[in-house]
């Protein structure tokens, strides 16, 4: 396998990076498929899952996956960064824009407006999510203990998950077909 | 506790922790900030996660400025590596000795078993989102009209940001 040099790792992923704008995903798949071909639909699927699977920043973890596989360590350091450079930088410049101006009457508007539609987001994507699930008493059972121990009681995550997680998986298990 | 080393030692746990990815992890991120150490504001939150919705790049830069706002750039830079340090170190970990998960169905139950309470964490993350952002009738019109919007057509979502950036302009929301 010859595949890309470090160097084409990092400005490729630093492309992905800087295009990325709502879900990064649809561009690395873009770049990583259809751009370069260093992956095959198929491959980019099977990252995609192992990616999804491992817990952490989703996309972040294909880019360390698919540079360890094309130049083990160094591949990976350079995917990384290059996904996150650009980004980061310009995170933080909105940051001290944002320390600044945040409370000029303006401002303040359109962020909150912003952060309206951001909420509706991802309720819609948590509703997306839901629908294949909706009928079975088990998912609709944890999906709402979540709910209510996270969002409503404030308790805290990984006692919370402590508790559900092993008791899903289980479940899960001894119900598989 | 130094706040540097409280967001340490706080998000290399939750990068381990993030089924689904970071987004299953900001009601706690928001409860550790918000509730308990009183960092930001509850609008605060939601600025910032509207402030990283129009930024390019991964999601999880978020994260990065959540540690911005509590401790500057040495925050910023705390924040990313904690919470990138931990799933990367696994991501090349499994890339190289598990070639092929294929459908093992250990992980098949996993995944069954995980997903709905994923999905309990994100409908959190809404809701927090809204309760940060809706003190008007206007923005939780916003938010419920986004929410339509984006379940039953294939609109760019971006468009309705920049919908409600624009009525918050305004004054509307």
């Amino acid at each position: 396998m010859t595949g890309p040099s470090v160097r084409e790792l990092f400005w490729a992923f630093a492309r992905t990076g800087a295009r990325g704008f709502g879900s990064t995903w649809p561009w690395a798949r873009r770049m990583l498929v259809d751009e370069t071909r260093w992956l095959t639909a198929e491959e980019f699927t099977d990252v995609f899952n192992i990616g999804n699977f491992l817990p952490g920043p989703n996309v972040i973890n294909v880019a360390v996956i698919v540079g360890t596989r094309f130049r083990g360590l160094r591949g990976a350091l350079a995917a990384f960064l290059g996904l996150l450079s650009l980004p980061f930088c310009i995170v933080l410049a909105l940051g001290a824009f944002y320390t600044r101006f945040g409370q000029l009457p303006g401002i303040d508007g359109v962020l909150r407006g912003i952060g309206a539609a951001a909420a509706g987001l991802m309720i819609a994507m948590g509703v997306r999510m839901a629908m294949p699930l909706l009928p079975a008493l088990r998912a609709v059972g944890f999906m709402a203990v979540t709910f209510v121990a996270i969002a409503i009681m404030r308790l805290p995550l990984v006692p919370v998950l402590l508790v559900l997680a092993p008791l899903g998986v289980l479940l899960s298990w001894t119900r598989r077909p | 506790m130094n706040p540097l080393l409280s967001i340490a030692a706080r998000f290399i746990v939750l990068s381990l922790v993030a089924a689904g990815g970071m987004t299953s992890v900001l009601p706690e991120i928001h409860r550790v900030v918000v509730d308990v150490h009183h960092w930001m504001t509850d609008a605060e939150f939601t600025d910032l996660f509207a402030l990283s919705q129009v930024a390019p790049g991964p999601n999880a830069l978020f994260i990065t400025l959540i540690g911005w706002q509590v401790a500057g750039i040495p925050g910023a830079l705390v924040a990313t590596a904690a919470m990138c340090a931990p799933s990367c170190t696994m991501s090349y970990l499994v890339a190289r000795v598990w070639q092929r998960a294929g459908a093992a169905p250990w992980r098949r139950a996993v995944e069954a078993g995980l997903a709905p309470i994923t999905i309990g964490l994100i409908l959190s993350t809404g809701y927090l989102l809204a309760r940060g952002a809706d003190r008007s009738w206007p923005a939780a019109a916003i938010t419920v009209v986004t929410a339509a919007f984006v379940l039953s057509t294939r609109v760019n979502p971006l468009w309705l940001f920049a919908l409600g950036g624009l009525l918050g302009l305004l004054r509307v929301a």
